[in-house]
C-alpha cells in the first residue's frame, strides 16, 4: 500500500482523529492523541495494513511556541509498506497513551523519549528515566533546557562562563 | 663496605629498603580492567599481543581490591562519575590513576555542550599521569604507564615527609 493509501484507510475508520499538518512530508500522518491506543491496536491488526513492526519513538520538540511530539515509525514486514504517525502534546502536560503492550519494544523507546523529553507514556507499567540516572533533573533533549550546576556536589558546567566561547 | 664486604651469598641483595619497596611496586603494577569507551579499545590493544602491557608487569584485574592503578579508559558521564569514585575507594592503597584521553582528562568533545559528561577525572579522583589522543594510541598508553613507572620508583614510602 502507498503512502495515500494507508492515510486513506486511516481517514476512512478514525475521520475524527486527522490532524492536518502542511509541515509534514506525504509519509507522515498527524493523528489526534486521545484515540491513540484504539488506532494503534487497528492497524497493527487490520490485515491490509497489518503494521507488525515498531521501529522507531521519537520525541521531537518544535520550538518555544510550538508543541512536543512523539514520531512512530511504523514498518508492515508483510506488505512491506511504512508510516510515520505524529503525535503533538501540549508543552505544560504532555502525555499520550502508552503502545508499550502492543508493542513490546515500545517499552524502552517510550522510557528513552520520556527520559529526553518528559513526555509521559500514560498506562506504561515501567516509566522510568532509561539513560539519565533517576535523580537527573530536567528533560534534556528539550529546546528550553538548562543544564544543572552540580550533580551530587560535582561541578556540571565547569567553565560556563568562560570568554570566549562563541 | 668494610663491614658488608664479602659477608653475602648470591641470594642475597643488599638495598635501601625505601628504593627495593619503590622498584618492586612500581615493576608490577596491575591495572583495574574497566573502560568506558572507544579509549577501552586502544587499552585492550595495548593488552593484546602486539603491544602486550605484561612486558612491563602490568596485568589486567578485574577486582578493585586486587588492583593498584585505575585506567580511566572513556567519556565520564555523570552517571558513571559516582561509580568510578567508589571504585577508587574500594582500591587498596598504593594506588595510581591515569586519564586515558581528551574525554577523562577534560571532557573532550563534550566540553561545551556535554550537559551529561563530567569535566575531566580529576574532578572526582587524583589523577597521576594525563595521557593525551582521541583516542591515544597504545605506544602513547605505554609511555604514560612507563611515567608512572618512573613516579612510582621515585617514591620513597618509608621517608617521613617534611611539612
Amino acid at each position: 500500500m502507498t503512502s495515500a493509501e494507508i492515510k486513506a484507510v486511516l481517514e476512512h475508520q478514525f475521520p475524527a482523529a486527522m490532524v492536518e499538518n502542511e509541515d509534514l512530508t506525504e509519509k507522515q500522518v498527524e493523528l489526534k492523541g486521545n484515540q491513540w491506543l484504539e488506532i494503534a491496536t487497528f492497524i497493527k491488526n487490520d490485515p491490509d495494513l497489518s503494521f507488525d513492526q515498531l521501529e522507531c519513538i521519537t520525541g521531537y520538540d518544535t520550538g518555544e511556541d510550538g508543541p512536543l511530539q512523539t514520531r512512530y515509525n511504523l514498518h508492515s514486514m508483510e506488505h512491506r509498506h511504512k508510516i510515520e504517525v505524529v503525535i503533538s502534546h501540549n508543552r505544560e502536560n504532555p502525555n499520550v497513551a502508552s503502545i508499550e503492550q502492543l508493542w513490546r519494544i515500545g517499552d524502552w523507546f517510550e522510557r528513552e523519549t520520556y527520559d529526553m523529553f518528559g513526555i509521559v507514556y500514560e498506562g506504561h507499567r515501567d516509566l522510568r528515566r532509561i539513560l539519565c540516572p533517576d535523580d537527573w533533573e530536567g528533560w534534556p533533549l528539550r529546546k528550553d533546557y538548562e543544564g544543572q550546576e552540580t550533580y551530587h556536589g560535582i561541578v556540571v558546567q565547569k567553565m560556563k562562563e568562560e570568554e570566549g566561547w562563541e | 663496605m668494610g663491614v658488608l664486604e664479602n659477608k653475602f651469598q648470591d641470594n642475597v641483595i643488599v638495598a635501601s629498603l625505601d628504593k627495593l619497596l619503590g622498584w618492586a611496586r612500581s615493576t608490577s603494577p596491575w591495572y583495574f580492567q574497566f573502560g568506558l569507551a572507544c579509549c577501552a579499545i586502544e587499552m585492550m590493544a595495548s593488552a593484546a599481543s602486539r603491544h602486550d602491557l605484561e612486558r612491563i608487569g602490568m596485568m589486567p584485574r578485574s577486582s578493585p581490591r586486587q588492583a593498584d592503578v585505575m585506567i580511566v579508559a572513556g567519556t565520564v558521564t555523570m552517571k558513571m562519575a559516582l561509580r568510578v569514585k567508589k571504585l577508587y575507594e574500594q582500591m587498596a592503597d598504593p594506588k595510581y590513576v591515569i586519564s586515558m584521553g581528551s574525554c577523562a582528562t577534560s571532557g573532550g568533545p563534550y566540553w561545551q555542550h556535554g550537559y551529561h559528561v563530567l569535566k575531566g577525572v580529576d574532578l572526582v579522583v587524583p589523577v597521576d599521569v594525563y595521557v593525551p589522543g582521541c583516542p591515544p594510541r597504545p605506544e602513547a598508553l605505554i609511555e604514560g604507564l612507563l611515567k608512572l613507572q618512573e613516579k612510582i620508583q621515585t617514591e620513597r614510602p618509608l621517608t617521613r615527609k617534611s611539612a
